[in-house]
């Protein structure tokens, strides 16, 4: 077969092209909103929020409502249950995080179990990319162009914020507003992300692109180009992957961005590991060298 | 850079008899200090004798249980959006590894005065080359922070507060593993500073750099324990209350 019979034959199929859209634009957004996230430290936070969605989804299912809408709602009312119980005990705030998202997925369980007939379990947890309607491709291109047009907008704040969240504070920025906008952007970002890979799986869209972009820069502006064109390359692979080998679409997009990550990781110059090993490998043998009288400088 | 009108009569710090409390434990106690305009103040004593926490009630990062802070005549919270002052973090609050340039920090400390977007004009550009110029850092603008000496990252931060054209600088253990010559450099840089008429309140437990810096110097243990010139701050028997029975550094000349 050549290869633009390849990587044609799969077009051919409306569900496969819906797919790739939606998998590609949720994919994209959430690799801009990663290189916050992972910088801020919030990844729990994605972990989170992504998880607590899920009573929101079962029962817009059920109300027969915009899935998107009933995510929001339960992606931000878990930030703000988050932010309420964080301040009012001394607990630290992975511990927070942990009670509260774990109770919220439950209870989705709960209402889905309640409820067998109306909602698919596996489609809301593991995504159902080949099932989706043009109605909802068009929910995920404007859910996303939105979020991703805010956070470019304010992509310099974002930046001080996680950078030097008091020098924000001391020239009168309102760090406060600032953290709940990237909150509320994480909720949209996992309400557009549901649809591609699911529930379990949006968190790897969520910190793996902007981890492996972090390995990679040393500049921000490019930190986010690496993520997108990573996340990008590693969705398009990952529908190809899932077409031809028949298996889960939303499993092969995030093991490509996990190949991807361990690529960076071992061969990236100059930080990868194997270089790293070779530099010292390098300066073992030199030393040794040292050691000896030398003739000529 | 614009010329400073202080105000004559309004100090540029203002804090009276300000108590803050974490739970039972006072961490400052009806402490008072005033600071006029064109002055350098030195903030000294033990890890744990209240300086970040003063620093905090300054940025308004806490509510004062008892007592008053005012900055510039008026609240903190209008001379933070006024732009007037200025933080320098400890090294150890930074994360070095974040992926920002040197002209990076520094176009922060111009935000307060952009668009919502906060993107830099041809006149902001400038302002970030003016003030790494004059901090000697025009050749690395374009360095990852990371990839700077320890001397040098302190200097990206006080060029961000030339950039912001703040009056008002807090320097937290600026000289904290710093080399002697990059010190030296710094202490340049702030007299410059205050001679255009701002003001500079500088915490360090370094007391030999304190006379040659400093106009001024407060004596922190929770209370204020001396305040005013510093070879008056610093004597022994005022070191001695502060750090204990023996000083944690040696003494500067001129402390009896």
């Amino acid at each position: 077969m050549d290869v633009l019979a390849f990587l044609l034959e799969p077009l051919q199929y409306g569900f496969l092209t819906r797919a790739l859209a939606v998998t590609v634009a949720a994919a994209v957004v959430a690799a801009v909103l990663s290189c916050w996230l992972i910088l801020m430290g919030w990844s729990l936070m994605g972990d989170a929020v992504s998880h607590a969605v899920l009573p929101g989804v079962a029962l817009a299912y059920i109300l027969g409502i915009p899935f998107s809408i009933g995510a929001f709602v339960f992606g931000a009312g878990a930030v703000a249950l988050i932010g309420i119980v964080r301040s009012t005990t001394k607990l630290k705030a992975d511990t927070v995080i942990g009670v509260v998202f774990t109770a919220l997925f439950a209870s989705g369980l709960a209402i889905v179990s309640a409820t067998p007939s109306q909602v698919d379990l596996m489609h809301i947890l593991f995504g159902n990319v080949l099932g989706v309607s043009a109605g909802d491709v068009w929910q995920v291109l404007i859910l996303g162009a939105v979020t991703l047009a805010v956070l470019l907008f304010k992509r310099r704040d974002l930046t001080l914020l996680a950078f030097d969240r008091t020098h924000a504070h001391v020239i009168g920025l309102n760090t406060r507003l600032l953290s709940a906008l990237l909150l509320g952007l994480l909720a949209l970002t996992v309400v557009v992300g549901l649809q591609a890979v699911g529930i379990i799986l949006v968190v790897a869209m969520l910190i793996t692109p902007g981890a492996t972009a972090f390995l990679l820069s040393r500049s921000f502006d490019r930190m986010l180009g690496i993520a997108v064109v990573l996340t990008v390359t590693a969705s398009v692979a990952g529908i190809y992957a899932s077409y031809y080998l028949d298996i889960s679409t939303g499993a092969a997009v995030v093991l490509c961005q996990a190949l991807v990550f361990t690529a960076v990781y071992l061969f990236a110059r100059p930080d990868g590991v194997l270089w790293q090993a070779r530099r010292r490998a390098a300066a073992r043998a030199g030393s040794g060298r040292l050691a000896a009288p030398r003739s000529a400088a | 850079m614009t010329a400073l009108h202080a105000d004559a009569g309004v100090p540029v710090l203002d804090v009276r008899n300000l108590g803050v409390r974490y739970g039972e434990v006072h961490a400052l106690d009806d402490v008072s200090i005033t600071l006029a305009a064109g002055r350098i103040c030195g903030l000294i004593g033990v890890n744990g004798s209240g300086k970040s926490t003063l620093f905090k009630a300054l940025m308004g990062l806490l509510a004062p249980r008892e007592g008053s802070v005012e900055l510039f005549g008026t609240t903190t919270a209008r001379a933070r959006k006024q732009g007037l002052v200025a933080y320098m973090p400890q090294a150890e609050e930074v994360d070095w590894t974040f992926p920002v340039s040197v002209a990076d920090v520094v176009a922060m400390g111009l935000y307060g005065r952009l668009g919502a977007s906060r993107r830099l004009r041809t006149a902001e550009h400038a302002a970030v080359g003016d003030a790494l110029e004059r901090v000697g850092l025009d050749g690395l603008r374009k360095r990852q922070i990371g990839q700077l000496s320890g001397g040098q990252r302190k200097r990206v931060f006080i060029a961000r507060s030339i950039a912001q054209d703040a009056r008002l600088l807090l320097l937290d253990e600026p000289f904290a593993g710093v080399d002697q010559a990059s010190e030296h450099t710094m202490t340049g840089l702030l007299k410059g500073l205050r001679d255009e008429g701002r003001s500079v309140l500088v915490s360090t437990h370094d007391l030999a750099g304190v006379p040659d810096l400093c106009d001024e110097a407060v004596l922190l243990h929770r209370r204020v324990l001396a305040s005013g010139d510093p070879s008056a701050v610093l004597t022994h028997g005022n070191l001695a209350l502060a750090f204990g029975a023996a000083p944690a550094a040696p003494l500067p000349d001129g402390g009896s």
